[in-house]
């Protein structure tokens, strides 16, 4: 039996913009155009204010850590472990899962709030996910 | 809802716990709603009302061989009995049926008749959680745990403590599948499972199921057992993703439905003899603590450190040794009812003497959904 693949996101209508970017190589959030509210996941609407006048735009890709875990076991398909499973806190507000790239995965190295920037990791043609590595400077 | 307007009449897990070859899930669900109606004196053919979660309703009460006319499906995870047992009380209270079955089983370690779960690719999850390599709860509920510990001051030790003292309460219960005392040291040196959190910091993975039944308080006297009633509930839900919960200093979700539960009781945290909180992780009691109002979050740590939740201590808290060591099939919030009741009967194996009032706070999903009972034993 083959082992089984890494989980690989499947776009829908509402997020396909939002996977378009990582392969363009954005980080791209929606803002409501009524109350000016950045949010995440996509939808097409404002889960604050309920209004259907959302905006997309590229976020600046900066962030700082807001927590994580380090995982030993079980390890997810297609991940080595131990791996870091990090929630990164946008400049813009949101925060997102993602992957810390370029650092030890240790909890000398992973210091909650250090800054980081977003990078891109292509598992295919079609999927690029959003990843993120210490800043510099 | 009012207060003691329906009693729990018919409480009882399966036969065995932890390993259980021998049972699929759907007999589990059977085994422990029949050992709920003999604990009640009833037929099958008394109950009007049923609700069940993971299985569908139709499933377990076709298995059963019964005929509701008020069946709740409501299936949030670990918590969800706990809605059931509200969404009971005011169905019985609004006459829509007289006497309710609430089943849970899980064959979650011998794996027999139970659907694996699956996260959809496209779904939200799938697209912006799956990816990042989470893969079972272990990976994913300890994700808030260092920002809670960084904003609020707590140490690996106090959580390391959750663990100690709820080995002493299991070290009291003969049901409960570990019971060897253990240390700090033994918490903080056992296998690391996700970082922060080691093995013994993290639920039982076992067999079992359990089932409650419930009536309306003016007939529970008529029943074999000491009526246990409904003082008061709460429930709400957050999000199905770790990562979108709105902080991880506290849980929206038990913020909502703890206090809504003491005001509809109408109860100081004073008056709380016995405190369940669902431990599948051991930072939830410290969570709990906080969200629903016992103390500030940066006390919860050093109180349970300090040994006010362990036997003998003044906020007896998972007296039946909780999910980190009891048992804990995957959806622990029955058994958290089961221990409740089994309080306010004064049956319980590590009984606390003379606990009038017991509150009883489940978490669904990895904070996505929260429901709180408070029962009492007087009316």
């Amino acid at each position: 039996m083959a082992e089984p693949a890494r989980a690989k996101p499947k776009p829908t209508p509402e997020t396909q913009h939002f996977w378009d970017g990582t392969k363009a190589g954005e980080l791209r959030l929606q803002r409501c155009d009524a109350c000016a509210n950045v949010y995440f996941p996509p939808r097409p609407f404002c889960p604050s204010c309920a209004s259907r006048k959302v905006s997309v735009f590229k976020a600046s890709g900066k962030g700082k850590l807001y927590s994580y875990v380090i995982n030993h076991r079980p390890a997810a398909p297609g991940f080595t472990p131990p791996y870091a499973i990090a929630v990164v806190e946008l400049d813009e507000g949101p925060r997102m899962m993602s992957n810390i790239i370029d650092c030890p995965q240790t909890p000398e190295a992973l210091e909650l709030d250090m800054p980081l920037e977003v990078a891109f990791q292509a598992l295919d043609d079609r999927i690029t996910l959003p990843v993120f590595r210490p800043a510099k400077g | 809802m009012r207060r003691n307007q329906v009693a729990v009449v018919g409480a009882a897990e399966t036969t065995e716990l932890g390993v259980i070859p021998n049972m699929s899930q759907i007999q589990l669900h059977a085994d422990a709603a029949l050992n709920a109606i003999a604990d009640a004196g009833l037929k099958l053919s008394d109950i009007d009302g049923f609700a069940t979660a993971v299985e569908t309703p139709q499933q377990v009460a076709h298995y059963l061989g019964i005929t509701p006319t008020w069946v709740d499906g409501t299936s949030v995870g670990g918590c969800s009995f706990m809605l059931h047992v509200r969404h009971a009380a005011a169905a019985i209270e609004a006459g829509l049926c007289k006497t309710v079955l609430i089943t849970h089983a899980e064959s979650g370690k011998s794996m027999i008749g139970k659907q694996p779960r699956f996260t959809a690719p496209d779904s939200l999850n799938g697209q912006f959680e799956a990816p990042f390599g989470v893969y079972g709860p272990p990976s994913m509920f300890p994700i808030p745990v260092l920002r809670f510990m960084k904003t609020h001051g707590i140490t690996h030790e106090q959580l390391a403590m959750v663990a100690v003292v709820q080995r002493e309460w299991a070290a009291r219960n003969p049901r409960a599948t570990m019971k060897d005392p253990i240390t700090v040291a033994d918490v903080l040196n056992s296998r690391m499972i996700a970082y922060p959190f080691r093995l013994l910091q993290c639920c039982l993975v076992t067999d079992g199921g359990g089932a409650l039944i419930l009536t309306s308080a003016d007939r529970a006297r008529d029943f074999p057992r000491k009526p246990v009633y409904i003082l008061g509930t709460g429930e709400s839900v957050e999000t199905p993703m770790v990562s979108q919960m709105k902080t991880f200093d506290s849980s929206r979700a038990f913020g909502v439905a703890g206090p809504l539960a003491f005001k509809e009781a109408g109860i100081t945290h004073k008056d709380v003899d016995h405190l369940m909180i669902y431990d599948a992780f051991a930072h939830l009691p410290l969570y709990g603590l906080g969200d629903l109002g016992f103390m500030p979050y940066e006390e919860t740590g050093k109180f349970i450190a300090d040994g006010h939740t362990r036997p003998g201590g003044k906020l007896p808290l998972n007296t039946n040794g909780g999910g980190l060591s009891y048992m804990h099939s995957g959806m622990y919030g029955m058994y958290a009812l089961q221990e409740s009741v089994r309080q306010m009967r004064g049956i319980a194996p590590a009984q606390v003497p003379n606990a009038k009032i017991s509150v009883c706070h489940g978490v669904g999903g990895m904070f996505a959904a929260s429901g709180t009972i408070i029962f009492t034993n007087e009316k």
